[in-house]
């Protein structure tokens, strides 16, 4: 472990990385070979199906299962109590930090029902139908309770409270009373009253913006198969099957390796496939009925009970003096977390002004609990919601000193050495190149007609990297079969096999890459944190290292020459000794591995470190139709720092598609609940993600500024393009119809009522 | 009930579960092939008509509905299909819509209609979906039913007692109810042939470009004498009341007119005054209030400028 | 309860199965004749995933009852690639990387081929609206436009070349 690769930056030909093949899975994938969670069937195959509550908040006096049991074709009923019930304890899932006792808890409702569509109760049985039913005869005898939605109304003392044992973790002096406030967060440096006397403007808003779901086109959905002897198996779609074993194993009170999970085809994940749901209820169903389960969640269920993201309320303060220099930044962040704490509230308030180089900045921030589905992550949590008020506001102050906001933003912008406000220093980062980009650009200039409107937005995402394992096995035939241990959400067998063919110097199509189970590789850390081209990538070039030894090392004994005298040369081993030249293929060598030592195989297990931010910057035109407040998106261009494009175009893709998931939750997007704290619009048809013709092409520009600490410069690239599209959306509105939008979503009834306010005064 | 586009107006998704609540359904399934048959059929207890099933299917899906019996319509005779005459147009209730829309004469004749039509859902739904369904389902937001208003459609109506002709504004009585009796369906629409110089045209507001239920919506149909002045106009709006609307003040405003300036805007303030709207998900009163006037205004000017260009 | 004997064809195969009323077309693919190609995202025909052919009519499978499909014809995913030789569009989609994650793929692919059947020539915008029924989260459409845009050209120039090839192979053999 902690095994690094030596930044390796020299300048060098690349004959693979920067290209643009083909993906490896791609034909399963335009054929519908593909096996997504829901595509796997094995004989004698139960269906499982999730009771849930209608209550937003309930107190759960009993269930009564009998009738469902005694029902023909039920083979299995739980209720929480199939579940180990698990003590306070936090542990890493994506980004954010998690909680067994509450993992438990939001798997199967104990006690209280926490949100509608918390399951209480699931069955097996023989067809969905006779699932169906038994559902309907469980009877629970619900205590209804006051419930709380909205986290400023969370926040008040005499809101109903969820957990009556919740503290606020953070607040000095260590409050007397439990409330709804799981935490609060500070980071900061300066003196912010100093700051803000410097400054010769000063602009304060406050801001809203609503839940809105990963919304993946692929519902949850598992198969799971426990023997009578305790040993199980476990099909799930998942962004990291090594967590899914992880939450099961301890929810099932298993060994871990007494579970092998594998990881479907994943349609979609965006952080919300990052914890369990269905999976631990499928497996305790299975070891009851002893029989396989298969669960799929609907997409009413998807949006009444997987994570969406934090609502939240947030007030940004920002200073400058006339000639554009920030002096002083100050922020509150109020987070909803849903049913259980952990909103990315903290992860928020580190990146809301991390673009910029500050002297005196503050960030406080709430993690609050609601009567809402848990939060889970999506698309660099936390950060789009600061950054859609900073960035607004940074517009503003732009405006009423009069100065071009890609200028603002370029005089104050962080770069190498920066402190950053939560604290270290920063190391080369692409900011000031994308802003450079965008000034450059041809859409900046392009002209604007009566009710259109231009907006522009930078953003800030760390980027992680983690335990990673891979394996790289050289056939006898040189051909090699790539393993590793991170889902590919969108395309990263072909990123990774392009690194492994890169180093070893073979045609691309000679690498054959997998997904492995839990059982064939060491622990990996989930698809997350935009971490797999950077550390699966790293290990994927440490194993390739390690076969080139041995490569090396076979050459050497074939030719009785010591090993320093052989190179490893565009897939070759060369004799660099003094003599004849000599030399030998992978393929060669492969092909008289028997007999030079045994099989060559290339392991790595490293824990990557040193992944670097990707900053990028966004513009776009939109216009606005002041009789109905529809806003079009007319033009957009994303520019962004990947450090290096290993496959420009996924890389593009991961830009277009953070784009319009932005445009959706600038425009459209939101939970809408009743007065009972139900969820009015759990479908697609009425929780609108952008449609084919609500969008037009998103332009792009990749910036390469490399990461030293990747062998290739990699710097993650799947988060970023979240972060920019909502400030830079809201800029553009506001543009275009002179009033300031500082609610999400900016709706059309929204809209129109803005324009038609402002006229009126 | 035909089967109309996926709809949750009465609907509200059942609250105590899943949407695929559960109740073992004894479902039977049917394909008559007269009209007499259909109709004694959907008499009985639990039937429940299906023609395109876009709607039928996420309700059965929801557990919003568990029938006993699904009647199929798609081999009954003339259900399905156009024809024209000098009487005018007929149209088959369940006729997907994607086929009305690809028949080029009735598009010439009813533009606004089509375009009504090619609002509906996606192009899949387009597949399916029929106007029967669309009208049947009593939806206040349906997508058709403001444009065959304003362009005067008559329904055949169908029962074991035989047929009738109900204009399409008296089929919607309620979110979700129409006045049809039971063992009664559509099978028709009769639509005139539009007179020289006349045009309609059909626009909706929704907070996509597509995929949405209408937030408002307004059909307009008019004609012109050869002076330009407005001889005929009925003005129907969707969305923004319990049922889909005539709007008589609409009409009054046009007819005498040139459709200036000033017609247009007393057609807005009459669309805005006939509106009796809800709050939901969807919209606000006050927004669906405002945008009927403005659509309606803006469908009146699309209907006059096909008159115009229409000799 | 008994259920319907069905017997259609689905992608030039005779196939027969049995079904409840109330199971989709979408179900009886899936869950009965193992097509899995075909995707459920939402059973209520707002995603386009479950997209099929219905006697060549482009259609939500999991808003058509299982028993309706009796006598007609089905085409789906599964069939959309003849031998070892990719439909055009399914080849352009890989070019141009027209997919992420690829469950809205086969969706896609279906429709944007019934798209091609019908207007060989569509603009940027039709292709937008046409597509509309189809939801996919991971690529903002951009790709998936301009794949479908090419290989609409491509298969013009190739019939127009087609065309020529042939008369020139004519006239040569002549
Ligand atoms: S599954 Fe049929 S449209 Fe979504
Ligand atoms: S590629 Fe993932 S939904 Fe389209």
């Amino acid at each position: 472990m902690n095994d690094m690769i030596i930044p390796d930056l020299v300048e060098r030909e690349l004959k693979v990385v920067g290209t643009r093949p083909l993906r490896p899975d791609g034909m399963d994938k335009v054929t519908g070979r593909a096996k997504f969670g829901a595509d796997m069937h094995v004989p004698n195959m139960l269906i499982g199906r999730v009771l849930r509550s209608p209550h937003a908040h309930a107190r759960i006096k009993s269930i009564d299962a009998s009738k469902a049991r005694a029902l023909k074709g039920v083979k299995a009923v739980i209720t929480a109590d199939a579940l180990c019930d698990l003590p306070s304890e936090f542990v890493p899932a994506g980004e954010m930090m998690v909680n067994f006792r509450d993992i438990t808890r939001n798997v199967m409702a104990r006690d209280k029902a926490l949100y509608e569509g918390h399951a209480v109760a699931a069955v097996a049985a023989t067809s969905d139908a006779v699932a169906a039913q038994a559902l309907s005869l469980i009877e629970v005898d619900y205590e209804v309770l006051p419930h709380v939605i909205d986290v400023e109304k969370a926040m008040q003392p005499d809101a109903p409270l969820l957990h009556d044992d919740m503290y606020t973790i953070g607040a000095d002096p260590k409050p007397e009373k439990p409330s709804n406030i799981a935490k609060r967060v500070e980071f900061g440096f300066g003196d912010l009253d100093a700051g803000f006397a410097k400054a010769d403007v000063v602009v304060e808003r406050e801001f809203t913006t609503k839940p809105v779901h990963q919304g993946y086109i692929e519902p949850h959905a598992c198969l799971a198969s426990v023997s009578e002897d305790g040993q199980a198996e476990l099909w799930c779609t998942t962004q990291g099957q090594f967590i899914v074993r992880a939450f099961c194993a301890k929810l099932l009170g298993m060994e871990v390796s007494q579970l092998r999970v594998t990881a479907s085809e994943i349609g979609g994940g965006f952080g919300g496939k990052t914890v369990v749901y269905l999976e631990p209820l499928a497996l305790a169903l299975s070891r009851e009925a002893c029989q396989p389960v298969k669960m799929v969640m609907s997409r009413t269920e998807v949006f009444q009970a997987s994570g969406p993201t934090s609502g939240a309320k947030l007030w940004i303060k920002v200073g400058a003096t006339k000639d554009g220099t920030v002096t002083a930044a100050d922020a509150l962040l109020k987070y909803q977390a849903g049913a259980f704490q952990g909103s990315p509230v903290q992860p928020g308030a580190m990146c809301a002004f991390a673009p910029y180089e500050l002297e005196n900045v503050r960030v406080i921030g709430f993690d609050v609990v609601v009567n809402r589905p848990k939060v889970a992550a999506y698309r660099a949590p936390g950060g789009p919601i600061a950054e859609f008020a900073v960035e607004s506001v940074m517009d503003e102050v732009a405006l009423k000193i009069n100065m071009d906001p890609v200028d603002f933003r370029l005089k104050n912008a962080a770069k190498e050495g920066t402190r950053a406000p939560y604290g270290p220093k920063l190391g080369p980062i692409g900011l000031v190149q994308t802003l450079q980009a965008a000034r450059a650009h041809e859409h900046y200039a392009a002209p604007l007609k009566a009710n259109q409107g231009r907006g522009v937005a930078s953003g800030f995402w760390f980027n992680i990297g983690g335990e990673t394992c891979a394996s790289l096995n050289v056939g006898e035939d040189g051909s090699v079969a790539m393993v590793v241990g991170t889902p590919d959400i969108g395309g990263s067998r072909a990123s990774l096999s392009m690194m492994a063919a890169e180093e070893l110097g073979i045609p691309l199509e000679h690498v054959h890459p997998i997904i492995g189970d839990t059982s064939s590789l060491g622990f990996n850390f989930l698809t997350g944190g935009s971490r797999v081209t950077f550390s699966s990538g790293m290990a994927i070039v440490q194993a390739a290292r390690e076969v080139i030894e041995i490569l090396r090392d076979r050459a050497a004994k074939l030719w009785e020459v010591p090993m320093e005298e052989v190179e490893w040369v565009d897939g070759h081993a060369r004799f660099t000794g003094s003599g004849e030249a000599k030399s030998l293929s992978l393929v060669e060598l492969a092909k008289t591995a028997g007999k030079t030592g045994g099989p060559i195989i290339g392991n790595a297990a490293i824990n990557a470190t040193g992944a670097g931010p990707s900053l990028a910057t966004h513009l776009v035109d939109v216009e606005v139709d002041p009789e109905t407040g529809a806003v079009k998106i007319l033009r957009y261009t994303a520019i962004q720092d990947a450090g290096k494009a290993v496959h420009p175009s996924y890389v593009e893709g991961q830009m277009q598609g953070g784009a319009v998931q932005g445009i959706g939750w600038a425009l459209n997007e939101e939970y809408i609940y009743d007065d009972k704290g139900r969820l009015e619009n759990p479908g697609f048809l009425d929780y609108r993600i952008p449609v084919c013709s609500d969008v037009p092409m998103i332009d792009t520009v990749i910036v390469e500024v490399p990461n030293p600490n990747h062998p290739y410069g990699v710097r993650g690239v799947g988060e970023t393009p979240i972060v920019p599209p909502m400030g830079a959306i809201a800029n553009a509105v506001s543009h275009a119809t002179g009033v300031r939008f500082t609610d999400l979503p900016m709706s059309p009834p929204r809209v129109l009522d803005a324009i038609d306010s402002n006229q009126a005064t | 009930m035909l089967a109309g586009k996926p709809e949750c107006i009465a609907t509200q998704y059942t609250s105590s579960n899943t949407h695929r609540e559960g109740k073992t359904l004894e479902m039977d399934y049917q394909t008559p092939t007269s009209a007499e048959d259909a109709a004694g059929l959907l008499s009985k207890d639990g039937a429940h008509v299906l023609a395109g099933g876009t709607d039928l299917l996420v309700k059965l899906r929801a557990g919003m509905v568990a029938p006993k019996l699904v009647v199929d319509l798609k081999d009954v005779p003339r259900l399905r299909g156009i024809e024209n005459d000098s009487q005018g147009w007929r149209v088959g209730a369940a006729t997907p819509c994607a086929e009305i829309g690809e028949h080029a004469a009735f598009a010439a004749a009813w533009p606004g209609v089509v375009e009504s039509l090619e609002l509906i859902g996606s192009t899949q739904i387009q597949g399916r979906a029929t106007l029967g369904g669309n009208l049947c389902n009593a939806s206040p937001a349906a997508d058709t039913v403001p444009a065959l208003i304003a362009a005067g459609a008559v329904c055949e109506v169908v029962g074991v007692k035989g047929q009738r002709e109900v204009p399409v504004e008296q089929i919607v009585t309620a979110p979700g109810q129409n006045s049809l009796a039971r063992g009664e369906f559509v099978l028709g629409f009769r639509l005139p042939n539009p007179p020289a110089r006349a045009g309609d045209a059909y626009l909706r507001f929704i907070p996509r470009t597509e995929m949405d239920i209408a937030v408002v919506g307004a059909g307009v149909a008019l004609a012109l004498d050869a002076k330009g002045v407005c001889t005929h106009a009925r003005v129907g709006l969707g969305a923004v009341a319990p049922t889909p609307l005539l709007v008589g003040d609409g009409a009054k405003a046009l007819i005498g007119t040139k459709v200036d300036g000033g017609a247009l805007k007393a057609l807005a303030a009459a669309a805005s005054a006939a509106c009796n709207p809800i709050d939901d998900k969807r919209g606000t009163v006050a927004y669906r209030i405002k945008v009927a006037g403005v659509l309606a205004r803006r469908a009146a000017g699309i209907a006059y400028e096909r008159a115009t260009s229409r000799k | 309860m008994t259920k319907h004997h069905v017997e259609t064809t689905v992608n030039g195969n005779e196939v027969e199965f049995l079904c409840a009323t109330e199971q989709t077309l979408l179900d009886v693919l899936r869950d009965e004749l193992y097509l899995t190609g075909s995707k459920e995202g939402c059973s209520s025909g707002d995603c386009g995933a479950c997209s099929v052919m219905l006697d060549g009519r482009l259609v939500c499978a999991c808003l058509v009852l299982g028993v309706e499909a009796q006598g007609r014809k089905v085409e789906t995913i599964e069939g959309m690639a003849s031998g070892d030789t990719l439909h055009p569009l399914q080849q352009t989609f890989l070019e141009h990387a027209a997919l992420q994650c690829g469950i809205c793929t086969p969706g896609i692919l279906v429709a944007a081929k019934a798209l091609l059947e019908r207007n060989a020539d569509p603009s940027e915008t039709e292709v937008r609206f046409w597509l509309a029924g189809n939801l996919c989260r991971c690529t903002g459409y951009d790709k998936i436009v301009r794949a479908v845009l090419d290989t609409a050209a491509q298969m013009r120039g190739a019939t127009s070349k087609s065309g020529k090839a042939a008369k020139k192979a004519v006239t040569e053999g002549a």
